[in-house]
């Protein structure tokens, strides 16, 4: 890998948009740390890409990264997007139709004066680096979603940035192929060695690529902390929706899922191997006493945490598995749960979902 | 939905008579001129009047000045047109209803106009011809302003449209890719409108090839220098109408073959 | 003009009405005609109320091409014989044409004659911008036998398709000078200057008129043309510098 000066962002971002709109977010990634930034459409994450990237001012705040100023409206330092040195992976990817691939990905050395013929063979060996050599003389349109993928990657690596910034990386792929092409992109993203930052709305991506997930919701940061933070201790109604779903991984087999020893059943018996299994805490369902019927996902166990969040409890257990429930108050108060309580606990096969990891 | 799935399924019949005939008598409408024209020919004289030094002059000036009106209008044409895509200016609406005048007035009320301003006692030409002895009319020079400024809002009209239509997250990505604003346009944006951009060219030549009113009010009318091959129809019409036919034959068959052959390549967006 | 006016004002159909009752008469007049011919037109239809005088101006070739066309054309007054020939030989004269007025040319120069022409032989001067009207149309014709009769060969910056563009150029200072007639420079003496083309080399313009036959008013366009060469008509041509007929 090439050597190259390793710097972190400090951002505090201001920008007024319209009327009824105002990004304030703050934002410290250090090198070598992915920090996604989590919310939902509309709470400002394209805003808070375009003032990192320099597409647009900012109204207030500062954007720093390592020694370089890039934005400041009190001193009136603005530093054009081509002059910043961000390495950008857009949603959608948006190669450059009229050029090829090789083209496209030595696009950035070639505008910062480097020769053809040079540009190409530096963009060569990043595309050989992503495993997408062969690929040279395609146009884009002739590329899979996963190919340009990784022709963006290499695109924005090549110009060796000061930061990565990923805008919604996976979104314009089929879901088939988003699970292999995450690992494939948290590979590429450890390569990197800048501070990089995720935008995303999927609590997935975020969970599984970053070291830090601040969450932002109508241009405010409701949340930061680290994945298991975010999705055992969300604070809002939103990440509690969103991002609070119970994330296990294991191996599924006719519908048998092993998640490290503890055995759940899913209705899903197709999906084989190695698998995510998404369980929503609101489709566990609480008990004082051995629940009747037939429900083959039935355990007993201890209280371990509760907590109380206006309008739902949420309560983590003793199983060996991390599993968070979320009740009502007043089911709560009903089955007086108190932290060491004995319970059970139940879950429907339906309400276990199994995706391809 | 179920409306949808039905014409899919039912798109290989045979379309709308009515459609059909509209659209023959179309056709027709286009046709039955040129068939007009084409009943004038004395074809077995053809050759003589073609080579004759009238239709030999007019023939290379009009190509050498709708080829400079073409490139003129590019030159400034496409400028204002970013500039009236990209930049939200004051008056901008203003500056587009201005763009399509020249498609609107009267030719000969253009050329009328180029004469007031540009002529040697005109608000910018009387200056111009004071401190640098330049007459615009009465040379090639007029007979290719007079063509640019006619021909320039169909470049203007396509790119603005094609540069309004363009998706802007190309161009910051380029600029994210160290690219300057100047070297973003010329290698992400202009490439990407490139199909726009040359049909717009193309329409633009056409109409500079056909220009007649403005050329013959501005730059006048002098076999060699300011005679176009519109002009050159116009005055023969009065004098030896088997010189006006060939002239107009042949002015069909150059803009024929023009658009035939680059229509495949450019004029797909249309 | 008037009619224009009134159907914008929604009365078209009142307008159409009356002057359904008149008849209308198409006179296809030479451009260099328009003045007085205006002026006849006003004089004729307030001594006819019962005509409507339908007045289309143009170069006299290009009239030519309209009338051979099948215009409905009652009258043709034309600034030249042998363009009339040209319509009597394609057989559409209701009886032969009459020459009805005369006419001279004159040198037109802008304002203040600012580059000093002063006849006919500074028409080989290259630094000079010189303007005549394009062969086969009348005026650039006999422009050309003035200058070959004064033995100036012209060396011209442009053939105007017409007199009046031409004299256009000339007013705007454009030209230094441009040959037209004597009747255009009188009427925009306002704003042009002239220079007399001596007698021995000027050509004589005669301007014919005729009834066409296919117009199916010849009754009505025998009357205007009568009116053309009676006393009246003739003198408003006079006024304007038109020789009239013996």
């Amino acid at each position: 890998m090439v050597e190259i000066t390793v710097t972190g962002l400090d951002a505090k971002i201001v920008v007024g948009r319209g009327e009824d709109f105002r990004l304030d977010m703050e934002l410290r990634i250090p090198p070598g740390r992915t920090v996604a930034l989590l919310g939902p459409n509309g709470a400002g994450k394209t805003t808070a890409v375009m003032a990192i990237a320099g597409v647009i001012p900012i109204d207030g705040g500062h954007i720093r990264l390592g020694d370089h100023l890039l934005d400041d409206p009190r001193s009136e330092v603005l530093v054009p997007p081509e002059r910043r040195n961000i390495g950008v992976v857009f949603q959608d990817y948006l190669l450059f139709p009229h050029l090829s691939v090789v083209d496209n990905v030595a696009f950035g050395l070639r505008s910062t004066g480097t020769g053809k013929s040079e540009a190409r063979r530096a963009a060569r060996l990043w595309m050989d680096h992503l495993e997408i050599g062969e690929l040279a003389a395609a146009r884009p349109a002739d590329l899979s979603g996963g190919e340009a993928q990784r022709a963006a990657i290499a695109r924005a690596l090549v110009t060796e940035p000061r930061l990565l910034l990923l805008d919604e990386p996976l979104a314009a792929l089929d879901v088939t192929i988003r699970a292999h092409l995450r690992r494939l992109l948290a590979d590429h993203l450890d390569g990197f060695l800048g501070p990089r930052l995720l935008i995303t709305h999927e609590p997935t991506e975020a969970f599984l690529l970053a070291d830090e997930i601040h969450v932002l919701e109508d241009g405010r940061i409701t949340q930061i902390g680290t994945p298991d933070d975010i999705r055992l201790r969300p604070r809002t109604r939103y990440i509690a929706d969103l991002a609070g779903a119970n994330l296990l991984t294991g191996w599924a087999s006719g519908g048998t899922v092993v998640v490290s020893d503890f055995e759940l059943h899913a209705a899903d018996t197709q999906t084989e191997g190695p698998v995510l299994v998404t369980i929503h805490p609101r489709a566990i369902s609480v008990h004082r006493r051995q629940p009747e019927g037939s429900a083959r996902n039935t355990w007993p166990t201890t209280i371990k945490r509760l907590e109380h969040y206006g309008d739902r409890v949420r309560l983590q257990t003793d199983l060996p598995i991390p599993l968070t429930a979320e009740i009502t108050p007043g089911a709560a108060r009903e089955l007086s749960l108190e932290q060491g309580g004995e319970i059970w606990l139940s879950m429907k096969a339906t309400e276990i979902s199994l995706g391809a990891a | 939905m179920s409306d949808g799935t039905a014409s899919r399924r039912r798109g290989t019949r045979r379309p709308p008579i009515l459609l059909v005939m509209l659209g023959g008598f179309g056709l027709l409408f286009l046709l039955i001129p040129l068939m007009g024209l084409l009943g004038e020919v004395a074809w077995s004289d053809l050759p003589e009047l073609l080579g004759r030094p009238v239709v030999v002059d007019a023939m290379r000036l009009s190509l050498l000045s709708s080829v400079a009106a073409t490139l003129l209008a590019a030159v400034i044409g496409v400028p204002l047109a970013w500039l009236l895509a990209k930049v939200d200016f004051p008056g901008r609406s203003l500056v587009r209803g201005l763009v399509l005048l020249p498609l609107v007035l009267p030719p000969v009320v253009g050329g009328a106009a180029l004469l007031f301003a540009l002529g040697r006692r005109g608000v910018v030409g009387g200056p111009l011809h004071d401190l640098t002895g330049l007459v615009l009319p009465f040379s090639i020079w007029g007979v290719v302003i007079a063509a640019t400024f006619v021909s320039m809002p169909f470049l203007v009209i396509t790119v603005e449209g094609a540069l309004t239509a363009l998706d802007d997250r190309y161009e910051w990505a380029g600029a994210t890719l160290g690219a300057g604003r100047w070297t973003v346009l010329r290698r992400v944006t202009l490439p990407l409108i490139a199909p726009s951009l040359g049909a717009g060219l193309i329409l633009t030549w056409a109409r500079a090839l056909g220009e007649f009113g403005a050329t013959i009010t501005f730059a006048g009318n002098l076999q060699g220098r300011t005679q176009t091959l519109p002009l050159a129809v116009f005055v023969a019409l009065e004098s030896d109408r088997a010189i006006a036919v060939a002239l107009s034959l042949l002015m069909v068959l150059v803009a024929l073959a023009v658009l035939i052959l680059l229509r495949n390549r450019w004029l797909r967006s249309l | 003009m008037k009619r224009g006016v009134l159907s914008v004002l929604g009365i078209a159909m009142l307008v159409s009405c009356s002057s359904g009752e008149r008849t209308e008469l198409l006179v296809s007049a030479a451009a260099s005609l328009a003045d007085g011919f205006i002026a006849i037109e006003a004089a004729y239809e307030e001594s006819h109320p019962e005509v409507d005088v339908v007045l289309n101006f143009g170069g006299s070739s290009a009239l030519r091409e309209q009338i051979l066309a099948g215009a409905p054309t009652g009258v043709f007054a034309s600034a030249n014989e042998t363009i009339m020939n040209d319509v009597a030989a394609a057989g559409l004269l209701h009886e032969p044409s009459q020459v009805f007025a005369t006419n001279r040319l004159a040198i037109a120069v802008p304002e203040g004659n600012p580059a000093g022409v002063a006849g006919l032989e500074d028409f080989d001067r290259p630094e000079l911008l010189l303007g005549l009207c394009a062969r086969g149309v009348p005026c650039g014709d006999f422009a050309r036998t003035a200058l070959q009769r004064a033995g100036v060969t012209p060396v011209v910056d442009t053939d105007e398709p017409n007199v009046r563009a031409l004299l256009t150029k000339v007013e705007l200072g454009d030209l230094d000078a441009g040959i037209v007639y004597v009747t255009d420079v009188i009427a925009r003496s306002s704003v042009v200057d002239s220079v007399v083309i001596p007698d021995e080399f000027n050509p004589t313009a005669r301007y014919p008129i005729a009834v066409i036959a296919r117009s199916g008013a010849q009754d009505t366009a025998t009357k205007f043309v009568s009116f053309v060469l009676g006393a009246e008509g003739q003198a408003v041509l006079a006024d304007r510098g038109f020789g009239v007929h013996e």
